[in-house]
């Protein structure tokens, strides 16, 4: 892992590792703590992967910590997940019961490492009740918040607030994201890991085994679909689409891709519906992909004309960023963080509708002098805004902020 | 940049970033917008007026500050927008006085029209403000024949430091170019004044870095 910032510079530039470097300066030694809920599968593991060893090369005590929990807990957080993301779930006493076990039973094996921290982050909702379970804490905690909390299902939302409201900062990917909280709330959109076995260039070789690896026409056009298997991302609505498009371009192929994080019970259903929806069509592949799959995906994203990500609701949507990175246009579901990165005729376009998805695919697909500037515009769009250097700057810079006695100027030489 | 001794100081070119954060303050209506434009902090308003420039985006903006927009794509009011798309904050003194153009705006349009327009619940105007953090960079200018050459190869952050930002930092609401030059004596007031005439409002930071640029070759040659 040595010299990452030296590879970072080759893609992001110099100046930005500069950036980087003086934000740090002050910080180094500082013990900084990442708590999540699992390691493998979801972008919030995918960041962490490379976040925390690139502030331990600028010089940050950093270390990534993972909550263990058992089926019953489990259940519980994907509740507050989809909850908290609107679904009406009802929290059982069972269910607040779980939480609270887990909550205790991990604070006893990660206390002494919390309370010493000199910054605790926090990711999504599984862990935020070890803030209260650390009294003797003597660092600054911050709660990340992946996931879109605008209209979450109320009784949900008060369950959780109690733990969060504590906070000394809190993270959301879009303002709209955020709830009233009684201390600030940063808007720092996540970003990728140019470098990482999902975002880095492939040989054609590997792209071509992919391809053949899963029955895929080179020769015809093919449309993918790549997230977990979650009534969010609406993969329903994307082979609806691909039908209507289907109509008029019989040769469409398409790809929904995705596997199961270890903290999603409710993905093998979701599954199992999809296929049931895609019956016998030779042409739609239905891929479960075991969650370290990264070479996997990046294949399928770099052999498809366009990607698609019809989310009904979203927190961030990397990835649409991985497409774009991949100079690949994106037709995505118009919410979220997706409205962030897709931008009308410059880097996709966004949709409402399975009927709209299909008219911008085909659209796409007439116009491929369109398409391919679509795409070289979108990989710029991410080099700019959306790689794993602007993201740690930014907590680099909330870190430093939070020390500033609230000051909306930090000046750093 | 003051100068010490009687020597012009070098110009070390400076770089920055902004974090964004959220207020807690959303409108959904002109009557939610005329309420909060007139309680948010005025570093709010100035987000979205300057703030935008350095936020993910494209050059092509149809107007040139977030309220115009919202106002247009949101509420549907293009009336509004244009009148809310054509206030430059360049032309008032501070940003009560421009707060104060705003709330205007709106209450008028609210008086012409009986029935208020909303906005849907996921597009709200979300009010936000940003902190900004400021970065070395080993580059400086030292003296303004070299101006030029340095502008031209500026970042847009930079620009937006030295050019925008500094309005904010520097006595007199000026610029740190047009700062710097005054410390070089009368002879570069021509090129101070024609700094002055650049109103960065109307334009995208690659436009007035090349605008900037060309304005001081011209005067400097």
């Amino acid at each position: 892992m040595a010299n990452l910032m030296a590879e970072y510079a080759t893609i992001a530039g110099a100046d930005v590792v500069s950036h980087l470097r003086q934000l740090a300066e002050p910080l180094k030694g500082a013990k900084v703590v990442h708590v999540n809920s699992t390691r493998s599968g979801g972008g919030v593991a995918e960041i962490l992967h490379k976040l925390v060893p690139l502030m331990v090369e600028l010089g940050l005590d950093a270390r990534w910590e993972v909550l263990t929990g058992n089926d019953a807990f489990f259940r519980c957080t994907k509740h507050l997940h989809n909850g908290l993301q609107g679904y009406p779930v009802a929290l059982e006493d069972a269910d607040r019961q779980s939480f609270h076990a887990a909550s205790a039973e991990n604070a006893e094996r990660l206390r002494a490492l919390l309370e010493e921290a000199d910054v605790v982050f926090i990711h999504d909702p599984q862990p935020a009740a070890l803030l209260d379970l650390c009294p003797n804490r003597r660092g600054r905690w911050i709660w990340r918040c992946h996931i879109d909390l605008s209209h979450p299902h109320r009784p949900i939302w008060r369950f959780l607030r109690p733990f969060v409201a504590g906070y000394d900062a809190s993270v959301f990917s879009l303002a709209s994201f955020a709830q009233p909280l009684p201390h600030p709330q940063y808007l720092i959109p996540p970003s990728i890991d140019p470098l990482s076995d999902k975002n880095l260039e492939l040989p054609e070789a590997e792209i071509a085994a992919a391809r053949t690896r899963f029955g895929i026409d080179p020769e015809r056009p093919l449309i993918t679909q790549i997230s977990r298997f979650d009534r969010f991302k609406d993969p329903l609505g994307v082979i609806a689409a691909y039908r209507l498009v289907k109509r008029f371009l019989p040769n469409l192929q398409l790809v929904l891709a995705g596997g199961s994080a270890s903290d999603d019970p409710e993905g093998a259903a979701m599954l199992q519906e999809v296929r049931d929806t895609a019956g016998a069509d030779p042409d739609i592949h239905v891929l479960d992909l075991p969650p370290d799959s990264h070479r996997c995906i990046n294949a399928l994203q770099r052999t498809s004309r366009i990607v698609l990500q019809k989310s009904l609701r979203e927190g961030f949507g990397l990835t649409v960023t991985e497409a774009m990175w991949k100079q690949r246009p994106v037709i995505g579901g118009d919410t979220g963080g997706i409205r962030l990165q897709v931008v009308n005729y410059h880097t996709g376009f966004r949709v409402s509708t399975p009927e709209g998805a299909a008219l911008r695919i085909r659209y796409l697909l007439h116009h491929p002098e369109l398409l391919e500037a679509m795409g070289t515009k979108a990989q710029a769009y991410v080099r700019e805004n959306f790689l794993l250097t602007r993201q740690l700057r930014e907590y680099l810079t909330l870190m430093r902020a939070l020390d500033n006695h609230g000051s909306d100027r930090i000046e750093l030489g | 940049m003051n100068a010490t001794d009687g020597q012009p100081e070098v110009f070390a070119i400076r770089d920055c970033a902004m974090v964004a954060l959220a207020t807690g303050r959303r409108a959904q209506n002109l009557k939610e917008l005329r309420a909060e434009l007139q309680a948010v902090d005025t570093s709010s308003i100035y987000f979205h007026f300057w703030g935008v420039l350095l936020q993910p985006g494209f050059e092509e903006r149809e107007y040139n500050n977030d309220f115009a927009e919202w106002v247009r794509h949101q509420l549907h009011d293009p009336v509004l927008a244009e009148r809310l798309g054509v206030i430059d904050p360049s032309d008032y003194g501070d940003l009560e006085q421009l707060r104060a153009e705003l709330c205007d705006a709106v209450e008028t349009r609210l008086d012409e029209r009986e029935i208020i327009a909303w906005s849907l619940p996921d597009q709200q105007f979300e009010f936000r403000r940003s902190q900004i953090v400021v970065f070395r960079t080993p580059d400086s200018i030292a003296e303004p024949a070299d101006l030029p050459g340095a502008i031209g190869h500026m970042s847009t952050s930079s620009l937006f430091y030295h050019f925008i930002d500094a309005r904010r930092r520097v006595p007199d609401g000026t610029d740190d170019f047009r700062a710097w030059l005054c410390q070089w004596g009368e002879e570069h007031r021509p090129l101070i004044d024609a700094l002055a005439g650049v109103d960065p409002y109307f334009t995208t930071l690659v436009d007035l870095r090349q605008r900037l640029a060309a304005l001081c070759a011209d005067q400097l040659s």
